[in-house]
């Protein structure tokens, strides 16, 4: 898992740096936000032009997920004060997919430190090595890069997929909505009215 | 303006990180939200995938990305690791760049 969070910090931070953010900004991001969906989000919007609230929204959309994770986390790792600030900043998709892969709570506890830990300062390095290197990159690396994204994106959101018919359901609405909505809306919104897409789910679900 | 998104964007995905784990895990009990929980992430990361694949600004475009994506879902399908499925993605779109 570690060389593929290194591929993808890197990819991020070299997206980052193309879409005009400054090197500085690009591993700020990194470090404050530390939730990779919403960070290409953001930059992706700038990059396209979008308007800021619309880059700070998807971001917020994305990082909605983490809520979730957390409520999901809250009671096995029992946290509260500073531990429990601190801890907030590590919820994310890797690090909530292996606690809750641990067969016990005292392993899942282990798990989602190391995990967090582990997760931080490779996103945060591979960023930098990214943001640094991009003016370097050629243009068949940019080519490469550019198709990691969705690559990374469709892998995480493959073993929902993989699981559960109503998944692949909302997953297929999502997509047709956000590409439909693209001509009409700014960039970066299409992508938050996608959500609505959740509605496909919430349908069969009460038939 | 930029600095702005950066650290405005960095402090509501914080907040919404601690709300999940300082909120009551009751809310989980509720159906409706155990149903968002599992669903809202398959509809946006899908479609992430699509916008980032299929779109240049406000256009639909086909290009080396669809071809990289392409790979990505057989590498998928062949349950391939993570990092296989990044490096052959990008392997093949970069492939079909220089070919076209």
């Amino acid at each position: 898992m570690g060389l593929a969070v290194g591929l993808y910090g890197a990819a991020f931070g070299a997206a980052a740096t193309a879409s005009g953010l400054s090197v500085l900004q690009t591993c700020t991001l990194s470090l404050l936000m530390f939730t990779g969906a919403s960070q290409f989000a953001l930059v992706g919007v700038l990059g396209a032009g979008g308007a800021p609230v619309a880059a700070v929204a998807s971001a917020m959309m994305l990082g909605a997920r983490n809520t979730l994770y957390g409520l999901r986390l809250a009671s096995p790792l029992g946290l509260r004060g500073l531990r429990r600030a601190v801890a907030a900043q590590a919820v994310i998709d890797e690090t909530t997919a292996m606690a809750l892969a641990a067969p016990n709570t005292a392993a899942l506890r282990l798990a989602f430190t190391v995990t967090g830990s582990s997760l931080f300062v490779g996103w945060n390095l591979s960023t930098l090595a990214g943001a640094l290197g991009s003016g370097l990159l050629g243009e068949s690396a940019q080519v490469a890069l550019d198709a990691v994204v969705p690559a990374a994106f469709l892998a995480l959101v493959w073993p929902r997929l993989r699981h559960s018919s109503t998944d692949r359901a909302v997953a297929a609405g999502g997509a047709l909505v956000a590409l439909a909505l693209t001509p009409v809306v700014p960039p970066g919104v299409q992508v938050i009215l996608a959500a609505a897409a959740v509605g496909l789910g919430f349908g069969r679900w009460r038939r | 303006m930029i600095w702005t998104v950066v650290l405005a964007g960095s402090l509501g995905c914080y907040l919404l990180k601690y709300a999940g784990l300082a909120a009551s895990p009751a809310i989980l009990e509720r159906p409706a939200v155990r149903r968002a929980v599992e669903l809202v992430p398959a509809a946006m990361l899908a479609a992430l995938v699509v916008v980032q694949a299929f779109t240049d600004r406000q256009a639909l475009v086909l290009d080396a990305r669809a071809a990289g994506l392409a790979a990505a879902v057989v590498a998928l399908l062949l349950r391939a690791p993570f990092l296989v499925v990044l490096l052959i993605a990008g392997g093949v779109a970069a492939l079909v760049h220089a070919l076209a």
